[in-house]
């Protein structure tokens, strides 16, 4: 992946698998560091699959016997000396609250750390694919942060669905005028 | 922050639009979105076909949507286009410069961009 943010993208879509109705993305960066926390209220993954699911030969697809998704986050945050941890709770376990959290953090002053990239990208697919999910991001700077909650749009938009044309650009154009304003 | 005042009018601007759509049957415009796909280029694929279906005022008549890995890795990334009545066509190693010529010449003309189908990458 060139940008971390397409691998956001690609562990948020393993939520949107699993039946989330909520997921959260957060960023949390300073000077030094950057930690990226993708949380669901997804199925959750039984205790056997989550031993096992930074093996890249552990996977849900059926059309072949490999998942990257996990594996490449977790190399991308330890080839900076940062590290990533998933725990989960199924529905059999807790059917009150259950789903996924990933962690990954990563030092942003390795030599090998990959670039964070275009973070309002990702969500706007995420939003167009998956108008009924919430989406709640947070992404914190040193210098102030940057929020989106998609359920508080909703309610304004009532059923003008959320991945209409001109409420993504009225999104994309939200974001950019957040980040300008840092 | 923009305001919410902006939002709740494209809200009125749109809702009679909703209406339409709702009981819509088009063509449904879908691209693979797993681990393979993203990697490939599958984000600025999407994003470039909403936005071209907004452009040439196709919202009512298109949706652009995503599934998961569809098994060919290597053509990835890869978009099916399914049209009501007509057999599925399958767009393999898509850029945003050929989702734009998809998207004028099959989508809003009817003309299936032969040279970036499946059929032409075996």
């Amino acid at each position: 992946m060139k940008e971390l943010s397409l691998n956001i993208l690609d562990i948020a879509e393993n939520s949107v698998k699993a039946g989330a109705t909520r997921i959260t993305i957060t960023l949390e960066e300073t000077e030094q560091t950057l930690t990226i926390t993708i949380g669901d209220n997804g199925c959750g993954m039984p205790p056997e699959f989550l031993q096992q699911v930074t093996d890249p030969f552990c996977t849900t697809r059926t059309t072949r016997k490999v998942g990257l998704g996990i594996p490449l986050l977790a190399l991308a945050a330890r080839q900076t000396g940062g590290d990533l941890i998933v725990s989960s709770v199924t529905e059999q376990q807790n059917p009150a609250e259950h789903g996924t959290v990933t962690t990954a953090w990563f030092n942003k002053t390795h030599i090998d750390f990959t670039p964070l990239g275009d973070v309002t990208e990702t969500l706007c697919t995420l939003i167009q694919c998956n108008p009924a999910i919430d989406f709640e991001y947070r992404h914190q700077l040193p210098g102030g942060s940057v929020t989106l909650a998609t359920a508080e749009l909703r309610q304004v938009l009532g059923d003008v669905p959320l991945n209409t044309y001109e409420v993504l650009q009225w999104i994309r154009e939200d974001l950019a005028e957040q980040y300008n304003s840092l | 922050m923009k305001s919410l005042a902006e939002l709740a009018a494209i809200r009125d601007k749109m809702k009679d639009k909703v209406v339409l759509r709702e009981g819509m049957t088009g063509t449904r415009v879908v691209v693979g979105m797993a681990t393979c796909g993203i990697s490939a280029g599958a984000r600025p694929v999407l994003n470039t076909f909403v936005e071209e279906v907004s452009k040439e005022n196709l919202t009512d008549s298109v949706t652009v949507t995503q599934t998961g890995c569809i098994g060919i890795c290597q053509y990835e990334p890869v978009v099916e286009v399914f049209e009501p009545g007509k057999e599925k066509v399958t767009y393999v190693k898509m850029t945003p410069d050929k989702v734009k010529r998809v998207v004028a010449e099959h989508l809003k003309n009817g003309r299936v961009v032969s040279e970036y189908t499946i059929g032409n990458a075996q």
